[in-house]
């Protein structure tokens, strides 16, 4: 009891006057400080918020819309095909895209590959909202959603299921990435004791975060093992979780280096001298990388089909379908990764990336939405309100990424007094 | 021999421990034995159609009342608004009445796949429904082989609806509705073990009027509601996909090695970034 007294006051010396979070905000207070960043910067009739801001109030609209009268009045959801693309894009292949996250986290912190370290931060911000929003979007098609919190506070834990352990790990994860970022946003404020602690957590919460990442990019794809008689048997083995799992890590990077592209146009001014040039490097690595793994993963593709014995299905619509994902989005960008490494070339590995993130896109929804039931007699597609909202939930997730990024050192250099402490 | 104090507490507690253990794994199989699951036996021969227990199903489970006719050529599906369906197939053995319902397995992929464990096998059989823990994910649905659970997708409080074999009912020690409604004796209920007997008498003793099998027994790995029936079962609507072994076999193995990664990987990750702390430090001299 009485430690539990010195700790209350601990934390309330922190913020107490005597301990301010310091910054150089000319004496104001943090909440002004707060308030002064909510407000926006520059100028926001850019094409972007134009096109953006109608649909999230539209999303905004139909969610309201979904809660009143139930799922089925936006989705083209029904018994046979219980998941559309809420779950199959936003979730499967959202969280896919996030991978980049624990790949660098690996390679910076465990194998200490410092030439990524600039774009950690970025990664790791962009993998955190992705799961926020992602996996936050799978409160939208949760029809109980007051219950989410019974597998947390144990209104029983279902430990046989898979989606336990996927619920679990998102969560966890979520937290280890706040962790990962957290020394940035105590930068952001000023917080110097803070940003100790809290870069002094990082490595453990790596560690942590790549276990959990590889347990539930696998345990995503393990989501659909029991599904076995529905889904088409070209995309359905019992390897689908090792083959979510190699594919995470190419479709995280395609994302980071799809990301980079993007970032290093619009915020330009905030990328030093030395990161802007340290570019072309950073992506001519990643592409090797992009190349081994998706060369791991064809191979993997190759076994798993020789195995299933499925050659007569090649000659069907969906036999078609599946070479045009594993040769036009597997393979041909494995090749552009390999030949953009060997020459050289940018714009190949770019274009290699946004191929490779394309064929993420398709596997998952091959295994989610199209290859689900595809031998029932009414086939589910998504409705223009699923794809509305869907729309809204990413433009939402960029408008915080954004925000983020023009306040926080995530791509500007961190205050002398954060690298001074590193040192 | 040389036993320490600490070695001699150690094993003293291990032996101690696995015979606790030992003791009541091996009570739990004795206890089981007590209460047997219960089922459902279906004789599609002896099924005549009368939607009695469609109706008696609707009315117990406050449902609306069946009112579209059974008729060949159409296939009604059970719904968010009922529970079983009866259909009238034309099969290679003549018309044929056959119905639809929760399956009942002995080890469903619903209850496997569920997070909160609102999808239940109880012990007496019945699967269950409990809207106090379910979230409405519908992964039960993703995972059911046979499509069973149903979904209120027009609601905003929304539940899943199937069969629940009248759990309060066979808690009670009653016949589930539908079983008390059936005029002919087509549904049956009592053990699992009685009702497999019982599809063996009645397949010795007609014979012919059967096809070769009683679906139920090993189909999912074994289930609560067993069929007889005249015609073969891919011509009565079941799915000829459905494997013999159980479903939620399938991601055990993908279980099972969740606790072997959390425990190697960080170690592994542990390791590496020991190992390579020296390659920073040098980077950073060069810097």
């Amino acid at each position: 009891m009485k430690q539990l007294k010195i700790t209350n006051l601990k934390t309330k010396k922190m913020t107490s006057p005597a301990y301010p979070i310091t910054k150089d905000n000319d004496g104001r207070s943090i909440w002004r400080f707060l308030m002064s960043e909510l407000r926006p910067k520059g100028k926001w009739l850019t094409p972007f918020n134009i096109i953006s801001i109608p649909i999230m109030l539209l999303g905004l609209g139909l969610i309201v819309f979904r809660f009143v009268n139930g799922i089925g009045s936006v989705t083209n959801l029904t018994q046979e095909t219980p998941w559309g693309i809420w779950i199959g894009f936003d979730v499967v292949t959202g969280v896919a895209f996030a991978g980049g996250a624990y790949v660098l986290t690996f390679m910076v912190y465990i194998l200490k590959m410092n030439k990524y370290h600039s774009i950690v931060r970025i990664t790791v911000l962009n993998g955190f909202l992705a799961y926020v929003f992602y996996a936050g979007a799978l409160l939208l098609d949760l029809g109980r959603p007051w219950n989410v919190i019974n597998p947390i506070i144990g209104n029983s834990f279902g430990t046989s299921s898979v989606l336990f352990l996927v619920a679990w790990h998102f969560m966890l994860y979520m937290l280890a990435e706040l962790i990962e970022f957290s020394p940035a946003i105590a930068e952001w404020l000023g917080a110097k004791r803070a940003h100790k602690i809290l870069s002094g957590m990082t490595i453990a919460a790596v560690i942590f975060g790549i276990t959990l990442s590889t347990l539930h990019q696998s345990g995503l794809g393990a989501l659909y093992l029991m599904a076995k008689d529905k889904i088409h048997p070209l995309w359905y083995s019992e390897f689908i979780p090792v083959l979510f799992l190699v594919s995470s890590i190419f479709a995280g990077l395609s994302m980071v280096i799809f990301e980079g592209t993007i970032s290093h146009k619009v915020f330009s001014s905030q990328i030093s001298e030395k990161n802007h040039k340290a570019e072309k490097g950073i992506l001519h690595g990643l592409s090797k990388i992009c190349a081994g793994a998706m060369f791991a993963y064809f191979f993997l593709q190759l076994l798993v089909f020789i195995h299933g014995k499925n050659w007569d299905l090649l000659n069907t619509p969906m036999g078609y379908w599946y070479l045009f994902e594993m040769i036009g989005f597997v393979l041909v960008p494995m090749i552009l990764f390999f030949y953009s490494y060997r020459t050289n070339n940018i714009f190949l590995i770019r274009l290699a990336a946004i191929l490779t993130m394309l064929g993420i896109i398709l596997n998952r929804l091959n295994v989610s939405v199209i290859g689900f039931k595809w031998d029932a007699a009414t086939h589910y597609y998504p409705s223009w309100m699923e794809i509305v909202v869907t729309l809204a939930v990413i433009f939402t997730e960029i408008w915080i990424f954004r925000w983020v990024i023009n306040r926080m050192p995530v791509l500007r250099e961190s205050p002398k007094w954060a690298k001074e402490a590193k040192h | 021999m040389n036993i320490d104090r600490r070695f001699f507490f150690k094993t003293a507690g291990l032996i101690g421990v696995s015979l606790a253990a030992g003791k009541s794994f091996g009570a739990n199989p004795s206890e089981n034995n007590e209460i047997e699951f219960r089922g459902i036996l279906y004789d599609a021969s002896r099924c005549v159609g009368c939607q009695e227990c469609e109706k008696a199903c609707a009315k117990a489970h406050e449902l609306p009342e069946p009112e579209d006719e059974v008729k060949v050529g159409v296939l009604r599906k059970t719904s968010e608004k009922q529970r079983c369906v009866i259909n009238l197939y034309n099969t290679s053995k003549g018309e044929t009445f056959f119905r639809n319902q929760c399956m009942h397995c002995n080890e469903p992929a619903c209850a496997a796949a569920c997070l909160t464990q609102a999808m239940h096998k109880t012990k007496e059989g019945p699967v269950i429904w409990r809207g106090d823990k379910c979230m409405g994910c519908r992964y039960c649905m993703v995972s059911c082989p046979f499509d069973v659970p149903k979904f209120e997708y027009l609601s905003a409080n929304p539940k899943i609806q199937k069969c629940d074999m009248c759990y309060d009912r066979i808690s009670k020690g009653e016949k589930p509705t539908c079983v008390e409604a059936c005029p002919g004796e087509a549904v049956i209920s009592g053990t699992r073990r009685e009702l497999l007997a019982e599809a063996r008498k009645r397949m010795a003793e007609n014979p012919g009027t059967y096809v070769d099998q009683i679906y139920g027994e090993t189909a999912a790995g074994g289930t609560g509601y067993l069929y007889l029936s005249p015609a073969p079962f891919k011509e009565v609507g079941f799915n000829p996909k459905i494997q013999d072994s159980s479903y939620p076999a399938l991601s055990k193995g993908f279980l099972y090695s969740v606790p072997s990664v959390f425990v190697l990987l960080p170690t592994l990750l542990l390791g590496i970034h020991e190992a390579t702390k020296n390659n920073q430090s040098k980077d950073e001299e060069n810097d």
